[in-house]
């Protein structure tokens, strides 16, 4: 721990704070990845970690460096736009793709919804 | 204890975590059964990445990690969905 | 004016994010930012075939956006719940279709990514001749409420911000 010396108590401990509980939530999703049963559910898992994991440990960071550098640093915000922006698209696309493959290979797909579902798989492959 | 005590005993809690985790994406990435499986496993891999190099930043006292980190956000986003596209298509450009 | 800035925001947008990439406001790093402000949107007009999102009342966007942080913080402890005390074979994953009188392609994108960033509901598609949305959810138990839920808590506040003249129309 190098330049952490003069940290003031009312920084310090909700930085420290933050990262354990950013850590903590970052694990559990990892580990709904794992434990989950099937794709369907687990790409729920990783959703946790990407929004209140990340969130969690890029406000820590803001908070550490605008203390320890006496002025405000929030270039992490340009880091939480990103990820907000860009997950939903991450998720839908992967999403989509299992769908359509699953479509593909004749696997039923969990629900009951299988007919409608199949029509959009069927569309995606007309447009292909 | 003094703040640099509790900070570091935050940063290497919360970096254990981090490795922790994407030791179980590694895993998922590895036992996988079905190709987007691997994909998810390797997204999420992406962001763990990114978190642990931003908590070295804080570890370090460094600003100079934020751009690291930024950077794979950017490549992790951009390589996720190639991949994605490439799962639906067969082909990454159409 | 119109043609020369086409949005306001988005220019004051990249604005920021050029300060905030160079972490300082020298009055070379403004002038470049304010270049690359008014270039950029010129530049990237064509990419974007439905023009540029009014919004009207950008107080109304930000209580919509509050009202779903809150909901992503809730339903992440939600799931996280889920994950580390039920059992695998106890969550009940399914696809629901939810109709949606949302037409504007602005948003409709505003829509999936706010569903999309809430942890338990991930956007599967759009059904064309419908208007329906496929959605899954992580653990369902009533259809019904899901649906009311994204009608009313999402959908109707979105509506009023990019289909005024709509909403208006069907409410006199």
């Amino acid at each position: 721990m190098s330049p952490a010396d003069a940290l003031p108590w009312w920084a310090a401990l909700p930085t420290a704070l933050l990262l354990v509980f950013g850590g903590v939530i970052t694990l559990v999703g990892a580990l709904g990845l794992v434990r989950l049963k099937h794709f369907y559910q687990r790409i729920h898992g990783p959703a946790i970690t990407i929004t209140l994991g990340a969130g969690c440990i890029l406000i820590a960071s803001m908070l550490y460096f605008t203390v320890q550098q006496s002025r405000p640093v929030i270039h992490e915000l340009l880091i939480s736009a990103f990820i907000l922006m860009s997950a939903p698209v991450v998720a839908m696309l992967i999403m989509r793709a299992a769908v359509y493959r699953d479509l593909r290979a004749g696997r039923l797909i969990t629900g009951a919804e299988k007919h409608d579902a199949h029509r959009s798989g069927g569309e995606d492959r007309e447009r292909t | 204890m003094t703040t640099a005590a509790l900070l570091s005993v935050a940063i290497w809690f919360a970096l254990v975590c981090v490795a922790l985790s994407m030791l179980l994406c590694a895993l998922r990435l590895v036992i996988g059964p079905t190709a987007q499986d691997r994909i998810l496993a390797l997204d999420t891999l992406w962001m763990c990445t990114m978190l642990l190099v931003l908590m070295l930043g804080i570890r370090f006292g460094n600003l100079i990690y934020f751009e690291a980190a930024m950077l794979i956000a950017l490549i992790g986003f951009v390589s996720t969905v190639a991949l994605a596209k490439f799962l639906m298509r067969g082909e990454v450009i159409e | 004016m119109k043609r020369w800035l086409p949005s306001l925001p988005l220019s004051l947008a990249l604005f920021a994010t050029w300060l905030l990439l160079n972490q300082s406001i020298d009055p070379a790093h403004l002038l470049l930012g304010a270049v690359l402000a008014i270039a950029a949107p010129l530049l990237a007009r064509p990419l974007q075939p439905h023009g540029h999102a009014r919004i009207g009342r950008p107080l109304a966007l930000f209580r919509l956006l509050w009202r779903s942080a809150i909901e992503i913080v809730r339903s992440c402890f939600n799931v996280s719940r889920i994950i580390l005390f039920r059992k695998a074979d106890g969550v009940n994953s399914q696809f629901i279709h939810v109709p949606l009188e949302l037409r504007s392609p602005h948003g409709l994108a505003l829509l999936s990514c706010l569903i999309n960033s809430t942890p338990g509901t991930v956007w599967v598609e759009l059904l064309p001749d419908n208007n329906e949305l496929l959605l899954h959810v992580f653990d369902l138990h009533d259809e019904q409420w899901w649906i009311n839920t994204i009608k009313t808590q999402y959908e109707q506040p979105i509506r009023e911000l990019f289909e005024p003249a709509a909403v208006s129309g069907e409410h006199p």
